[in-house]
């Protein structure tokens, strides 16, 4: 971060005040194109979030600890629960995963910047400013009723509880407007990636040269331009039936709940895979460095990855089967469901056939990785379970299907961003996380992780639905949520220790070099941080692992490919 | 990086920027439109109440203004590529004219349905699904009447040059992208809807 030193304009012999230098920090991060710096300040938004949207999990988990718990009123529970998702769907997910993408893809494709480092920052603002006006309805939602009050309507907001009759007051419409904000921030990011990879790759970067990381990005950044989109259309008709009087939503002119639902799905289940490929795209670069070996497959891993995207596209109303369908469309939504389970299994194969007979090192990012390859399994297989109708007729909307679906949000996503984090922090900042605190959050928020989630299938099993404020002491679920809460409070532990860890290894890591972990993707071959200007000359590269050929002149990898 | 020899062919070339990035935003566009389209057409006969497509008159006139837009927009094109500045000028002045004559004639229309038959976007379903899939297009033409004001403004004070050609070829594409929606607009709404 310390990567320009510009002297203080107008200072010529005096030095400047401590303020007016911090002032000239504070402006130089606000004005950047950079996309190193814009990637750094969307991660450490995401991380903000994150810990906003934890500790909203952990008021949940609390008041779910005990059978008729009054630790919050209702009212604040369902705006707990709302909160909680659209926070970590939409400005922790994919602000981090974008940040990754800004910061690694030019470097990793031998690039200078961006294809538009202008439209980069102002995508950075809008999601920014998305996040502070959802998180400002906690002032200024009130409305008719007084006082400020958040978004209480689930982060799906299904029509007709969002109808104005309904919801009374602003907080839906922040909800709807903060979203629409940062959804175009993250279009505009989309585009941008989109052009940086097709247009900005360095001599000899050929597509199939490519890193997988960005070729996962590529995916991803193509899906979310058909994903997010129709949010932002079904946001703009919830705003017109809320503040034109429109009918979109309103059944009793002829409009439709169920449309929204199909809408909101539409965008809600790409969104998934949205958030789960840039995860895949992580543990394409850390397993084989780890492992000691080139991908296994990658062409293999390139097709699933496309192949996810389309079949991600037609499986949206397997969340609704509850609301009833014809056995056609049952039929269909089922088996294209089951279907993405085909080039997810090849990825976990390829994953798998890249670390067999490799010489495993078990550090952080790795061990990290290597939970996520055992969880997302587990996570896929209770998707398939899910996928079957008639088994969904039981458990939708059950806490087994938030136990599902957290094991892919957290089991696989939190832990990659987490690997990412301890695998690209020393070239990020120069320094080395320690791997003592590392090993202690990764082995805390592992367990914390099982205690919480595995459990929480059978309280689902058990019939326990979501989003309910309290339960009876006599339907058998109080020991077993109790668990699931005390399994909460070690994953906030490991967070916290996480966090402790980002702070103190800046101040006193120590120094990881160019190239601490032996890897060989472009973005170690320059200094750690890299210069502004990332490369002084511009590589060239012949094969899919460049630095490899550098470090063995007599075994490189372009004789070997084609 | 140096010290790998140059295997890499001699003339590298990669797609422009600006067009791999109008592509995606036409993309996205798409799908925001695909949205509204389908709503429109779910909808189509499901009004509770009021008015209905048929008090609609096709916009004939309209639609050939805007889809003859396209093709004087690609003779600008093709007279800036060729460095003929006055030729580009003066079919841009057109394309200009006649995308704002479209956007006057969506007006007339509106206020025809508001004022004589009633209609207004919280009338009834009918209503809102019209106004915001015509209106949404709407919107669209205006951003593409700021764009093209401003490079008309340009021309007007000498600041187009041959140079320019590209980004002007990307400009246009966002344009060709607004007449090809009004075709799917046009046949949702006032042929297969009415």
């Amino acid at each position: 971060m310390a990567d320009q030193a510009l002297p203080i304009s107008g200072s010529l012999a005096a030095t400047p005040s401590r303020g007016a230098a911090l002032l000239e920090w504070l402006h130089a991060w606000v004005v950047t194109v950079d996309h190193k710096k814009l990637g750094i300040l969307y991660v450490v938004y995401a991380l903000f979030f994150l810990l906003i949207g934890g500790a909203e999990a952990i008021i949940i988990r609390i008041q779910l600890a005990v059978p008729n718990a009054h630790f919050v009123s209702p009212e604040v529970y369902n705006e707990m629960f709302t909160m909680h998702g659209t926070t970590m769907v939409f400005l922790v997910g994919m602000p981090m995963l974008f940040g990754f993408a800004n910061y690694l893809v030019p470097l990793m494709i031998g690039a200078r910047d961006m294809a538009f480092p202008r439209l980069n920052a102002f995508s950075f603002w809008m999601t920014a400013f998305g996040g502070l006006l959802l998180y400002f309805s906690f002032v200024g939602g009130f409305g008719l009723y007084g006082m400020g009050s958040a978004p209480d309507v689930g982060w799906w907001a299904y029509a007709p509880l969002t109808a104005k009759a309904f919801s009374p007051g602003h907080n839906t419409d922040y909800w709807a407007l903060a979203l629409i904000v940062s959804g175009f921030g993250t279009l505009g990011t989309a585009i941008n990636i989109i052009a940086t990879i097709i247009s900005m790759r360095c001599r000899g970067m050929t597509l199939f040269r490519m890193p997988l990381f960005a070729w996962l990005m590529l995916v991803v950044s193509g899906l979310t331009l058909v994903t997010i989109t129709p949010l932002t259309a079904a946001q703009i008709m919830l705003l017109i039936d809320r503040y034109l009087g429109g009918h979109f939503f309103d059944t009793q002119a002829g409009g439709s709940a169920v449309v929204w639902m199909h809408f909101f799905w539409i965008f809600g289940h790409p969104e998934v895979y949205v958030l789960v490929l840039p995860a895949f795209a992580i543990a394409n670069e850390v397993i084989p460095v780890f492992s000691r070996k080139a991908i296994f497959g990658y062409p293999a891993m390139v097709s699933a990855s496309v192949g996810i995207a389309f079949v991600s596209m037609a499986v949206w109303a397997h969340h609704m089967f509850t609301v009833g369908m014809t056995s056609v469309g049952n039929a269909f939504f089922v088996l294209s469901t089951m279907m993405v389970g085909i080039p997810t299994g090849i990825k976990i194969f390829n994953w798998l056939a890249t670390m067999w007979g490799g010489k495993i090192r078990f550090a952080t990012p790795m061990l990290f990785c290597t939970a996520f390859v055992l969880q997302f399994l587990a996570a896929g297989l209770t998707g398939i379970m899910l996928s079957v109708a008639p088994w969904d007729w039981q458990l939708h909307n059950s806490y087994f299907v938030i136990a599902h679906f957290h094991y892919v949000l957290v089991g696989a996503i939190v832990f990659c961003i987490f690997s990412a984090i301890y695998y690209w922090y020393p070239k990020v900042t120069g320094r080395m996380l320690s791997e003592k605190l590392g090993k202690w959050h990764f082995w805390l928020f592992f367990i914390g992780f099982h205690v919480t989630f595995d459990t929480m299938h059978f309280v689902g099993l058990l019939g326990m639905p979501r989003s309910i404020y309290t339960y009876e002491a006599d339907r058998g679920w109080n020991t077993l949520n109790m668990i699931v809460s005390i399994g909460g409070i070690i994953q906030a532990v490991a967070v916290l220790l996480f966090v402790w860890n980002l702070v103190d290894s800046y101040l006193h890591g120590a120094e990881a070099g160019n190239d601490p972990w032996d890897a060989w993707t472009l973005e170690w071959s320059t200094p750690s941080p890299p210069p502004p200007y990332n490369f002084a000359i511009d590589p060239v590269v012949r094969s899919r692992r460049p630095l490899w050929d550098i470090k063995h002149p007599n075994d490189p990898d372009w004789k070997y490919e084609r | 990086m140096s010290t790998i020899p140059i295997f890499a062919d001699e003339n590298w070339k990669l797609p422009s920027r600006g067009r791999v990035g109008m592509l995606s935003l036409i993309i996205g566009e798409s799908a925001i439109f695909t949205i509204f389209v389908v709503a429109y057409v779910y909808y189509i006969g499901r009004s509770a109440y009021g008015p209905t497509p048929r008090i609609l008159d096709v916009p004939y006139f309209n639609t050939v203004c805007l889809l003859s837009s396209s093709l004087t927009i690609w003779l600008a094109e093709h007279a800036i590529e060729r460095g003929k500045i006055r030729a580009f000028g003066l079919w841009w002045a057109v394309t200009l004219l006649l995308g704002a004559t479209f956007l006057v004639g969506t007006g007339i229309e509106w206020s025809r349905l508001i004022v004589v038959e009633g209609l207004t976007i919280r009338t009834n379903l009918f209503g809102t699904t019209f106004y915001s899939l015509v209106g949404l297009h709407a919107t669209h033409v205006v951003v593409g009447l700021v764009g093209l004001s401003i490079v008309m403004l340009f021309t007007l004070f000498g600041r187009i040059e041959q140079r320019h050609a590209e980004r002007i070829q990307v400009f246009a594409l966002y344009w060709h992208f607004v007449d090809a929606v009004w075709v799917v607009v046009f046949t949702v709404v006032y042929i297969v809807g009415r």
